[in-house]
């Protein structure tokens, strides 16, 4: 086992589903995508390990954005639940895996003090929280859905209504971040942070309306699974 | 249970976005030693440029290396049992100030499981920011190690970009100071790696 470390397989960034560092159409690649192809090299064992999370890590209210920046009252918006999976390729969940969100109000604004847009800030509403995967790889946030923003990209440029994600895995080598999209929005369809993936790929990052998850008389429902770089193998093997 | 006979497609990564601070920065996770860790503190830092040679302010930087005697506090780690239990491994810093990041660590030695004599120590480095629908992942070499002669990481790569992954000894502080600077592109663009 010692001396497996080397020779033991796991997956690398799938470049063929993630987005080329250079995408015009996506005007700050221009000048911040590496133009040398990008250097095979041997995994190591810092490649296989990463920063591990557990109890403690967590706070009560962290993943609730809802109730964790009440100032005076509830953040005003649709509210929504977010479910779903951290896997690995081969299908194995990923338990504990630390997932940091951050988002727009339903306004579409920012409370980051670099964002412009002319919409209101929201009080009760920081849009940022964090949790960790329970055993079988599931998180679940309460949040507010967030409303499109505009951007300077291209003449009349808004953004989709997204989420923003940071996924830590087993290893520092399944580093993941991404956006949650909202299914059925027209904003996708203009979008060239989104329409930088390869066309194989954008369906994933779409979350699905989840009815089984909509709760009655208080909040819709979505479910985003999140596939992690790692072990190709299967658990059963 | 189920059983994937082909392996899921992975979710792709979108970009940080220039929002981030207030969802990712928070805490000292610039700092990755507390007065018990093992080691001599030194400080690593260094300026994160864009293709015009032009600072870039909203990147994220994130690093993870072995402790002071190359143990990883991780499952994975065989020796793991021995890792310092009061060193961070992980940390992450923002470069708001002109494209600056920092971080407070130790020296890591070569990672002990590797097994490998001729390998030099080393920082795994990845970099974030708008404008990068994908990170960006690199190493950190320290100057003036005689396995840099021999690493084969190092040895791989064409004399004149090998210099992009060394980082330069600056001698006039407290705490002896590591400059890494990232060119994301340009003539001293940084060696990035395909991990
Ligand atoms: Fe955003």
């Amino acid at each position: 086992m010692a001396d497996d470390n080397n020779s033991k397989l796991i997956s690398t960034l799938d470049r063929s589903v993630h987005p080329p560092h250079l995408y015009p159409a996506y005007t700050s690649t221009v000048k911040r995508a590496p133009a040398n192809a990008l250097m095979p090299v041997a995994q190591k064992i810092s490649d296989l390990t990463g920063p591990t999370y557990g109890e403690g890590t967590i706070g009560e209210l962290d993943s609730d954005l809802t109730k964790n920046s009440v100032v005076n009252g509830e953040p005003v918006g649709e509210r929504i639940i977010v479910v779903g999976r951290v896997l690995e390729e081969s299908g194995r969940p990923v338990p504990n895996a630390l997932i940091e969100i951050w988002q727009a109000n339903s306004t579409g604004r920012y409370i980051h003090n670099r964002d412009q847009h002319d919409a209101p800030l929201d009080p009760n509403f920081r849009g940022a929280g964090r949790c960790l995967t329970n055993s079988k790889g599931e998180y679940r946030f309460v949040t507010i859905k967030p409303g499109a923003y505009p951007w300077r990209n291209h003449e009349n440029a808004w953004r989709p209504a997204h989420i923003h994600l940071s996924v830590f895995g087993r290893n520092f080598n399944s580093r993941l971040v991404t956006q949650m999209y909202f299914p059925g929005d027209p904003l996708m369809a203009l979008d060239p942070i989104y329409l930088g993936l390869p066309e194989k790929a954008r369906p994933l990052l779409i979350s699905s309306y989840a009815h089984d998850i909509t709760e009655p008389e208080w909040a819709l429902g979505y479910r985003f699974d999140i596939v992690l770089s790692g072990s190709r193998q299967t658990p059963f093997e | 249970m189920t059983e994937q006979k082909t392996p899921l497609l992975q979710t792709s990564s979108q970009t940080v976005g220039p929002f981030f601070h207030y969802g990712l920065i928070f805490g000292e996770e610039h700092i990755l030693v507390n007065e018990h860790t093992l080691g001599q503190r030194i400080i690593i830092t260094g300026t994160v440029f864009d293709g015009d040679g032009e600072p870039i302010p909203d990147a994220l930087v994130e690093i993870w290396q072995a402790d002071v005697n190359g143990y990883f506090d991780h499952p994975e780690d065989p020796n793991h049992d021995k890792a310092d239990k009061h060193f961070k491994y992980f940390g992450r810093s923002d470069t708001v100030k002109n494209g600056v990041y920092s971080f407070k660590t130790v020296k890591p030695a070569v990672a002990t499981c590797n097994n490998d004599t001729q390998e030099a120590p080393y920082v795994c480095v990845r970099v974030f920011s708008r404008g990068m629908l994908i990170h960006a992942v690199t190493r950190m070499y320290f100057p003036n190690e005689k396995n840099n002669e021999t690493d084969v990481l190092l040895n791989s790569i064409d004399a004149n970009r090998k210099q992009t992954l060394i980082a330069r000894l600056v001698e006039n502080n407290d705490l002896p100071t590591y400059h890494f600077d990232i060119h994301l592109q340009g003539a001293e663009e940084t060696v990035f790696l395909d991990l």
